[in-house]
């Protein structure tokens, strides 16, 4: 057994998912109130103070003021609040739904090239040669820790909730997957580093595909149920969606694992079509010889993510929700077949271009 | 009725122009505050809620207090009225009964032993202000309500007075004192 694999690996999946994926789920709900409150005229979380910070002058009020402390304060909050479970669920379900809500969004980065290399260390959890297959596959269970949470609150809205998931994911679950093979069919590999490499060569593939983009695009809305798609949960609907009956940290997790569906979208959006962790100037697009460098990649692809992350956030108070008849609409009488022409006019000019 | 539901032509289907009407008014509201610092709190008042409180607008549905009259009375007769009215059931009177303390005012028949309500349980619909014949209730300007028990939400009738503060108008039952007065001696006053 090749321990140092094991080792690293190891090492891999905890610094990805404690110093990466968990402060950003994190922040993202900070950014989110920062942002939806300074769209509505308001000025979001400013209070939250640990003990002695407002004595430093100038920087402790201002942290103060951005919020940074909030989601400490909210983490803890999930923590000690009473767990409370209804007496009409269906328990073992109800205590399984949030954890198949989350595993799947955690699940998803690790075929995600987060970076070039460090030192010998290559940047990703998990090269596989089947990367984005793997991603779809754990990505269409996210669906069940929805309807699973549904169905086992045994109380009509979070049913209603479910039922809405259930249709809706699996909808455009057929969209995402038909808008990314046209940049398969150009790159001709399924391995997310290889599509990194090919991007490095031949700039990124939001030129070549940007009709994929804008399909993938939506479908990540619909998939990680965030407005304009958010019917599993719309608030103003169905009190909650499928999370109404839960509280404490199972509710936290539905929370979490929403942001990090967020976070595993965003990473996937940037590395099919924004070129990874690469940049097309100043020598950035080549594999990292030093430390430095590495870290620069790194910096790099989290800065793109980022950015994904505020257009999410920044749709949200943008758009209504849309109806349910007009979702299932564009889902499969505009996306698919619009998918399939890309997929079409794609082979068609690489039929041309290609001997 | 039936409202003609607009035919939507072929660059408003493709949701193009929703989303940059969507991302014209929330940029447009996202730099007036990141930027500028307006915020909706400074303009209806000075400052953020807990230190500057909201200054309600005239017409305002608050919490409902009882009333005095302009010489100190209460002005409630203890009908039930308001009782039989709430929708969540907050207001709860005990009336005086046969052999029970007379009205403060003098003519008026009864007022209430007790009356409670439960400011957990109201909705500040103004129904009992609506419904009350003598205008005894009404709904005042105070919307943050807070207390740590229960039972110090439920407001008594002392509480309510006190909180309600005086509201004058026609005193009906002193007219009628008068009138009645005034039928004793002959010939009638025109």
């Amino acid at each position: 057994m090749d321990w140092n694999f094991v080792i690293w690996s190891l090492v891999k999946i905890i610094a990805v998912i404690f110093l990466a994926v968990m402060p950003i789920v994190a922040y993202a709900v900070l950014a989110e109130r920062k942002i939806s409150a300074w769209i509505q005229d308001r000025v979001g979380p400013n209070r939250t103070a640990p003990p002695l910070l407002a004595k430093i002058p100038i920087i402790g009020p201002f942290l103060i003021s951005l919020g940074i402390f909030q989601p400490i304060a909210d983490g803890l909050k999930f923590i000690l609040k009473e767990d409370f479970t209804p007496a009409h669920v269906r328990k073992v379900y109800f205590s399984l739904a949030p954890a198949i809500a989350m595993i799947p969004a955690l699940m998803t980065v690790a075929v995600i090239p987060f970076g070039s290399n460090l030192g010998e260390q290559a940047m990703v959890i998990a090269n596989l040669d089947v990367g984005v297959l793997y991603t779809f596959g754990i990505v269409s269970l996210s669906v069940y820790g929805i309807v699973l949470a549904g169905y086992a609150s045994n109380s009509k809205y979070p049913f209603l909730g479910g039922i809405r998931s259930s249709a809706q994911m699996v909808s455009y679950e057929i969209s995402m997957g038909m808008s990314v093979i046209p940049i398969f069919m150009i790159v001709g590999n399924l391995n997310l580093s290889e599509v990194i490499r090919y991007q490095a060569e031949h700039g990124w593939m939001i030129l070549y595909a940007p009709l994929s983009f804008v399909i993938f695009l939506v479908a990540a809305f619909a998939e990680t149920n965030r407005l304009p798609f958010d019917l599993p949960e719309s608030e103003t609907e169905l009190v909650g969606g499928y999370h109404t009956e839960y509280s404490s940290m199972r509710f936290g997790l539905f929370f979490m694992g929403e942001y990090a569906a967020m976070v595993a979208v965003s990473a996937m959006m940037v590395v099919l079509f924004f070129g990874g962790w690469t940049l097309p100037f100043g020598g950035l697009d080549q594999p990292a010889e030093s430390i430095g460098m590495g870290i620069a990649h790194i910096g790099i692809f989290v800065g793109k993510l980022l950015c994904f992350m505020g257009l999410i956030i920044w749709v949200r108070w943008m758009l209504p929700r849309f109806r349910y008849d007009q979702l299932m609409d564009l889902g499969w009488r505009r996306f698919i077949p619009l998918a399939l022409l890309n997929i079409l006019i794609t082979a068609i000019v690489l039929w041309f271009t290609t001997k | 009725m039936i409202v003609p539901r607009k035919k939507l032509n072929f660059w408003e289907r493709l949701y193009l122009p929703a989303i940059a009407g969507g991302f014209k008014v929330t940029s447009k509201h996202f730099v007036n505050t990141f930027f500028r610092g307006n915020t909706a709190a400074k303009e209806t008042s000075d400052g953020f809620y807990p230190e500057h409180k909201w200054v309600v607008g005239e017409g305002y549905r608050g919490a409902p207090y009882l009333v005095k009259d302009q010489e100190g009375n209460t002005k409630c007769v203890s009908c039930q009225l308001c009782e039989f009215v709430c929708p969540p059931k907050a207001i709860r009177i005990t009336p005086p009964g046969p052999s029970g303390e007379m009205a403060d005012r003098p003519n008026a028949e009864k007022m209430p032993k007790e009356f409670e309500i439960n400011m957990l349980r109201c909705i500040f619909c103004g129904f009992c202000q609506e419904v009350c014949p003598e205008e005894a209730i009404f709904l005042q300007k105070d919307y943050s309500l807070s207390g740590l028990t229960r039972k110090e939400m439920i407001y008594d009738k002392e509480k309510l007075l006190a909180l309600g503060g005086v509201s004058g108008g026609i005193q009906k039952w002193k007219n009628k004192a008068e009138e009645a007065e005034e039928q004793e001696s002959f010939p009638v006053k025109p």
